[in-house]
């Protein structure tokens, strides 16, 4: 038996919106950075069914684009959350106000 | 599938070399002296002027190249040539602020080219897979450059807020990609739009996906309501970081931002164009008013570019509603239009010093004119064209998007775009009478100063000539601009 598509896309909104919302709601910017990941995930799981689903192999090759560009940017992000914390001493948001208007 | 040819890397030979070029650049520095380095900046300035000859001969002779990834034509050349510009201004610009800042970091050239090369994959690509590498290669490079003065929280502070909201805002561009993989069967543009022209147009997920595109593209584009990072992260990064991020970064995101709404989803049109229309309205609004009560100059040039982002707009709603590509040429003629004055007014605040760091709120340009005459000229000058005052640049920009609006039959779109122009002369002739109209109120070593250096004047000469020039005739990049649009499909 086949699961049906439709099974596959409401996974993966629901993992994209559990990642907007830890983007929106959370505080610690580790947290934000993983809460990016997962949405970057739910996009992988989409790729991967419909490219089963179309029986066309672009999206599972667009997967492995998109894992790689994935971990490239966790690098840089981490590098740059690392660089704020010697300099700050803190990785909540809420606490980086030095540019308001 | 086409089969692999090598005939198709030599088209790619412009992008190869400046990855080449970064390279070298990253592989030297560490084993360069401090005083060897200028050695890089002329290493990356030879590599742009090669590959600026390359790409002009590519103008007359388009091609579809890697399977239909990439696609070298007219319209791609357009925006390339005009990026290698920027950078070359860039890369001169950084020569002498960065020894003003003290920041000895030959890699900061290295990420400026690496950052092109994928500006370059944007415009150029005809599929989104090259889309988001591209994409992401810009901004990932763009993050770094952002958080460079390390010593600086509030660079940090910029670099880690576009870090968190351009890693969101690809996330969403990328699920749209996703959606609309699934609804066309292809993320190759021409395919997508031979889906979209064969089937129903009210299909949820196509409209879904159009929806996430348009959000990610926002965010890039920095159009209301996706600019909240914009003013933040333009005030927070070094000047001439700045300067790239509000010029190049937005011609290259309105490049492929056209190219994937024109060829790959031209034929849902009608929704996009409504949904640009409110874009539109809220940046022009948004953007002038909060530039109004800045104290800031960067952040005044930050929300300034949100508000040249919003008549961009104007041109694309016109043909998102009438379908003639008129307006489209004019959004490629205003961004390249505003790219010569918003880069020329952020070099002279890259360059206005106040006793070792930059003098950027407003009273610092307290009465400039009497201080540095030349200076504060090239800034009056710089200032009237953003306004959109005539004989610059600047109008004859808005003077061709007001135009296609009138001509698609949105007059009224056109007149409220030209009233936020008279609202904006506001703010920026304030910076002009702060210049010329107050006394400087104290002439100690500690007043702000200009920092001449020849590079810098060579850049001042470029931006401002363009201004002027282009204020004048601007028939070569009018014809140019038309070229370039009737390449796309």
């Amino acid at each position: 038996m086949t699961i049906p598509i439709s099974y596959y896309l409401i996974l993966s909104a629901i993992v994209f919106f559990t990642g907007v919302m830890g983007v929106l709601i959370r505080r610690n910017i580790i947290a934000i950075l993983l809460s990016v990941e997962l949405m970057l995930n739910a996009t992988n799981i989409n790729f991967v069914a419909f490219s089963h689903h179309l029986q066309d192999l672009g999206g599972q090759v667009f997967v492995f684009f998109a894992l790689t560009v994935a971990a490239a940017e966790v690098a840089v992000g981490l590098a740059i959350i690392i660089a704020l914390h010697r300099s700050r001493s803190t990785i909540n948001v809420e606490e980086f106000n030095l540019l308001k208007w | 599938m086409m089969p692999f040819s090598s005939a198709d890397l030599f088209l790619i030979l412009p992008e190869l070399l400046i990855i080449t070029a970064a390279c070298i650049v990253f592989v030297l520095d560490p084993v360069l002296r401090t005083s060897d380095k200028d050695g890089l900046v002329w290493l990356s300035l030879g590599t742009l002027a090669v590959c600026m000859g390359l790409t002009a001969s590519q103008i007359q002779a388009p091609a579809t190249i890697f399977s239909g990834l990439v696609v070298i034509d007219a319209y791609g050349a357009f925006w390339k040539l005009l990026l290698y510009f920027v950078t070359g201004l860039t890369i001169l610009l950084s020569h002498s602020y960065l020894k003003e800042e003290r920041l000895y970091f030959g890699e900061y050239y290295g990420f400026v080219l690496l950052s092109l090369v994928g500006m370059m994959v944007m415009v150029s690509s005809s599929d989104l897979l090259t889309l988001y590498l591209g994409t992401e290669l810009m901004s990932l490079s763009l993050y770094v450059m952002a958080g460079l003065k390390r010593s600086e929280p509030r660079s940090l502070e910029a670099s880690a807020k576009y870090f968190v909201l351009g890693a969101f805002s690809s996330g969403i561009l990328l699920y749209g990609i996703s959606l609309l993989y699934g609804a066309t069967g292809s993320t190759r543009l021409p395919e997508i739009a031979a889906a979209i022209s064969s089937r129903n147009l009210d299909d949820p997920l196509l409209l879904f996906a159009t929806i996430l595109l348009t959000v990610g593209f926002g965010f890039k584009l920095a159009v209301v309501p996706f600019h909240m990072w914009t003013p933040d992260v333009y005030q927070g990064a070094p000047t001439s970081v700045t300067a790239f991020m509000a010029v190049a970064a937005k011609a290259a995101s309105f490049g492929a931002f056209l190219r994937v709404f024109i060829e790959g989803l031209g034929g849902l049109k009608a929704n996009w164009s409504a949904m640009f229309l409110i874009l539109c309205l809220a940046t022009l609004i948004l953007g002038n008013i909060l530039a109004l009560v800045q104290i800031n100059v960067k952040r005044m040039l930050a929300y300034s570019s949100i508000a040249h982002a919003g008549y961009a707009l104007v041109g694309v709603v016109a043909t998102g509603h009438m379908g003639n590509s008129s307006g489209i040429a004019s959004v490629l003629l205003y961004l390249s239009l505003y790219a010569f004055m918003t880069f020329g007014a952020f070099a002279i605040v890259a360059m206005l010093r106040k006793g070792g760091i930059e003098g950027d709120n407003i009273e610092d340009f307290t009465g400039l004119a009497k201080r540095h005459p030349v200076a504060a000229l090239l800034m009056l000058i710089f200032m009237v064209s953003l306004a959109g005052i005539p004989p610059t640049a600047g109008f004859i920009g808005k003077l061709y998007v007001f135009m296609s609006a009138v001509e698609a039959g949105l007059p009224w779109l056109a007149a409220v775009a030209l009233i936020f122009a008279v609202i904006s002369a506001y703010y920026y002739l304030r910076l002009v009478m702060v210049m010329y109209m107050r006394e400087p109120s104290d002439l100690s070593s500690t007043s702000p100063r200009m920092v001449m250096s020849p590079s810098l004047s060579i850049v001042l000469a470029c931006a401002v000539a363009g201004v002027v020039i282009f204020g004048i005739y601007p028939n070569p990049l009018v014809n140019f601009a038309i070229q370039a649009v009737s390449a796309l499909k």
